[in-house]
C-alpha cells in the first residue's frame, strides 16, 4: 500500500515541475515568434529564425566544429574508457585503489581550471593546436561518465562466460567482440549518448580553448547573446532541445531513463 | 603477461588523465608559488584586494543560498516523486532529466527572456498594474540565484529520488501505526535516512555553483562577478595569468576540501552503516 501524501506536498511538486519545464516552453515560444525581438507569448508564427541560423556563417561553422569535437572526443573516450572499465572490474585486485579515484578526478577538478590549464600549459607552452587541446579537454571531461556507465553494465556481466570462450580456443580480441561487447551493448550506447551531449553542451572548458577562427556552438551562442537580442538564439536552443529529446528517446529505449536517477 | 593485463588495458585512460589533467592543473597551481615576491605573494595580493575578497565572499554566499534552496525544493519534490505510482514517476523523472540534459547556455538564456527589462515578468507585472516602471532584475544576485537554482534542482531531485526510493514504505507505515504524526515521520524517519543523499546533493550543487561560469556571466555580468567569471576575465581579458592561476588554485582547494570533508561527514551520519 503506497504512502499517502499531504495535498500541500503534491501542490508544491506541481509548482516545481512548472518551474522546471516552463522556461523551456518560453524559449520554444520565443523561437517561433514572427518578431525581430524576443517575446512571449509569440506574436505570429514563423520559422524564419530557424532559417537565420544557417544564414549566419558563424553558426554554420560552430555547429560543425561542435559536432566534430563531440564525435572525436566521444570516440576516443569510448576507445580508452571501455578497456579501463574492463580492467577496473576484471582485474580489481591487481590495480591499486587510487586508480578509480584518478578516473573521477575530472569531476572533482573545476572545468574552468582544466580549460585554463590546458590553454596555459599545453596549447600555449607546447604550441599544441587549439583544436587538439579542445578535443583532449572534452575527452577528459566525458571519460568519467563513460567509465561509470560501462562499469555499471559490466557489474552484471559474468566473466566466467568469457573464460569459457577463451578456454575453448577463442582468441582474446574475438572474445571481446563476440562475447563481451554484445553483453554491454546498452551500456556502450548510453555512454556514447551521455558523453556526446555533455561535450556538445560544454562551456567551461571550451571558453578557454576557442577564439577567432575556432569556436563551438555554446560559445558562439554566448557571443551572439552579448551583441543581439533576437530570436536566433532561441531557435538554436530549440534545435538543441530537439537533439536532447532524440537522445532521451534512445537512452529510454536502451536502458530506461530511471537509470540516470541512480 | 597476465599480471600486467589490467595495467595494459587501463594505461591509455590513466595516461590521458595524468598528462591532460593532473600535470597541467598541477603546473597551474605550482606556478602560483614561484613568483618573485615569495611563495605566497600571489595569495597575499589576492586576499589584499578588497574587490577579490568581495568576489570570493559573494561566490560563497550565492553558492550557499543556491544549495539551501535547491535542498529544500529538491528534497520535497524527490519525496513526492519517490512515492508516486510507477507511470507518474517515469513522467516526472523524464521532466527532471530533460532540463538536465539541456545545455547550461539554453537554460540561462531562458531566464534572460523572463527577467529582462522588457522580459515576460516585467511586462506581466506592468500589465497587471503592479509596477509602473520595469524593474531591474537582471545583473542582480537574485537573478543569478534563481537561474542557478533552476540549473541545479533537477540534479538534486535525481540524486534524492534514488535515496528516498530505497526507504521502504513499511518503515513509514510502521512509524504511522506506532502513533507518529506525518510531520514526525517525515522529520524522524525519512529525513535521517536521507542525510547521506542530501549531503551528496549539497556537495554537487555547491561545487557546481561555486565554479560556474555561463550563468553568472549571462545573468550577473560585471555587476555580480563570481569566481568563475573573474577567473575568465583575468585570463582572457586582462591576460593576467598569474592572477587567473591563483583564482584557479583557490577554486581547486575549496572544491576538493569540501568534497573530502563532506564525504567523511556523510559516512559518519549514514544511519544504515551502523
Amino acid at each position: 500500500m503506497p504512502t499517502k501524501l499531504h495535498p500541500a506536498l503534491i501542490g508544491f511538486t506541481v509548482l516545481v515541475f512548472i518551474f522546471l519545464v516552463g522556461p523551456l516552453i518560453i524559449v520554444v515560444g520565443a523561437a517561433v515568434s514572427d518578431t525581430s525581438y524576443l517575446t512571449f507569448p509569440p506574436h505570429g508564427l514563423s520559422l524564419r529564425w530557424f532559417e537565420n541560423i544557417f544564414a549566419i556563417d558563424a553558426f554554420r561553422r560552430t555547429i560543425l566544429t561542435s559536432l566534430q569535437v563531440a564525435v572525436l572526443a566521444t570516440f576516443v573516450a569510448l576507445l580508452i574508457g571501455i578497456p579501463a572499465s574492463y580492467a577496473l572490474n576484471r582485474y580489481r585486485i591487481q590495480l591499486p585503489g587510487w586508480l578509480s579515484t584518478l578516473f573521477v578526478l575530472p569531476v572533482l577538478v573545476p572545468e574552468l581550471v582544466l580549460g585554463f590549464s590546458l590553454l596555459k600549459n599545453v596549447a600555449y607552452q607546447f604550441n599544441a593546436p587549439i583544436f587538439l587541446s579542445l578535443v583532449v579537454g572534452h575527452t577528459i571531461l566525458i571519460l568519467p561518465y563513460v567509465i561509470r556507465v560501462i562499469s555499471a553494465s559490466l557489474a552484471s556481466f559474468d566473466f566466467s562466460v568469457e573464460e569459457a570462450a577463451i578456454s575453448l580456443g577463442s582468441p582474446p580480441l574475438k572474445t571481446f567482440f563476440t562475447i563481451l561487447l554484445p553483453n554491454v551493448r546498452s551500456g556502450v550506447i548510453a555512454a556514447f549518448i551521455l558523453a556526446f551531449i555533455t561535450s556538445i553542451n560544454d562551456v567551461s572548458i571550451s571558453i578557454f580553448l576557442t577564439g577567432p577562427g575556432l569556436s563551438t556552438l555554446p560559445i558562439q551562442l554566448l557571443a551572439h547573446m552579448e551583441q543581439f537580442f533576437d530570436p536566433t538564439v532561441a531557435s538554436v536552443s530549440v534545435l538543441l532541445m530537439v537533439l536532447t529529446v532524440a537522445v532521451m528517446a534512445i537512452v529510454e529505449r536502451t536502458l530506461g531513463l530511471t537509470f540516470l536517477a541512480k | 603477461m597476465k599480471r600486467f593485463a589490467g595495467w595494459t588495458l587501463a594505461s591509455p585512460a590513466t595516461l590521458l588523465i595524468l598528462l591532460g589533467l593532473v600535470a597541467p592543473v598541477a603546473a597551474t597551481i605550482y606556478a602560483t608559488f614561484g613568483t618573485p615576491g615569495g611563495p605566497f605573494d600571489t595569495y597575499q595580493t589576492f586576499f589584499a584586494s578588497s574587490f577579490r575578497r568581495t568576489v570570493l565572499m559573494r561566490t560563497i554566499t550565492i553558492s550557499l543560498a543556491v544549495t539551501a534552496i535547491a535542498l529544500v525544493i529538491g528534497f520535497i519534490t524527490a519525496y513526492v516523486v519517490s512515492r508516486a505510482p510507477g507511470w507518474l514517476k517515469s513522467i516526472l523523472i523524464i521532466a527532471a532529466v530533460f532540463p538536465l540534459l539541456t545545455g547550461v547556455v539554453v537554460r540561462s538564456f531562458a531566464w534572460l527572456i523572463i527577467l529582462g527589462k522588457n522580459g515576460i515578468l516585467n511586462s506581466t507585472l506592468t500589465q497587471l498594474g503592479l509596477i509602473a516602471e520595469p524593474l531591474q532584475m537582471l545583473y542582480t544576485p537574485g537573478s543569478v540565484i534563481v537561474a542557478m537554482v533552476y540549473l541545479f534542482v533537477p540534479l538534486m531531485i535525481l540524486t534524492l529520488v534514488g535515496v528516498l526510493e530505497a526507504i521502504p514504505d513499511d518503515l513509514i507505515q510502521a512509524s504511522a501505526s506506532l502513533g507518529a504524526r506525518p510531520s514526525a515521520t517525515f522529520t524522524q524517519v525519512v529525513l535521517p535516512l536521507a542525510v547521506p543523499g542530501l549531503i551528496v546533493g549539497a556537495v554537487l550543487v555547491f561545487t557546481g555553483s561555486f565554479t560556474s561560469y555561463a550563468t553568472p556571466q549571462l545573468l550577473g555580468g560585471e555587476q555580480v562577478m563570481m569566481m568563475g567569471t573573474l577567473m575568465y576575465q583575468q585570463a582572457m581579458v586582462t591576460f593576467d595569468w598569474v592572477s587567473a592561476s591563483t583564482i584557479a588554485a583557490v577554486m581547486v582547494v575549496i572544491t576538493i576540501a569540501i568534497v573530502l570533508a563532506m564525504t567523511r561527514v556523510a559516512r559518519r551520519l549514514n544511519p544504515m552503516a551502523v
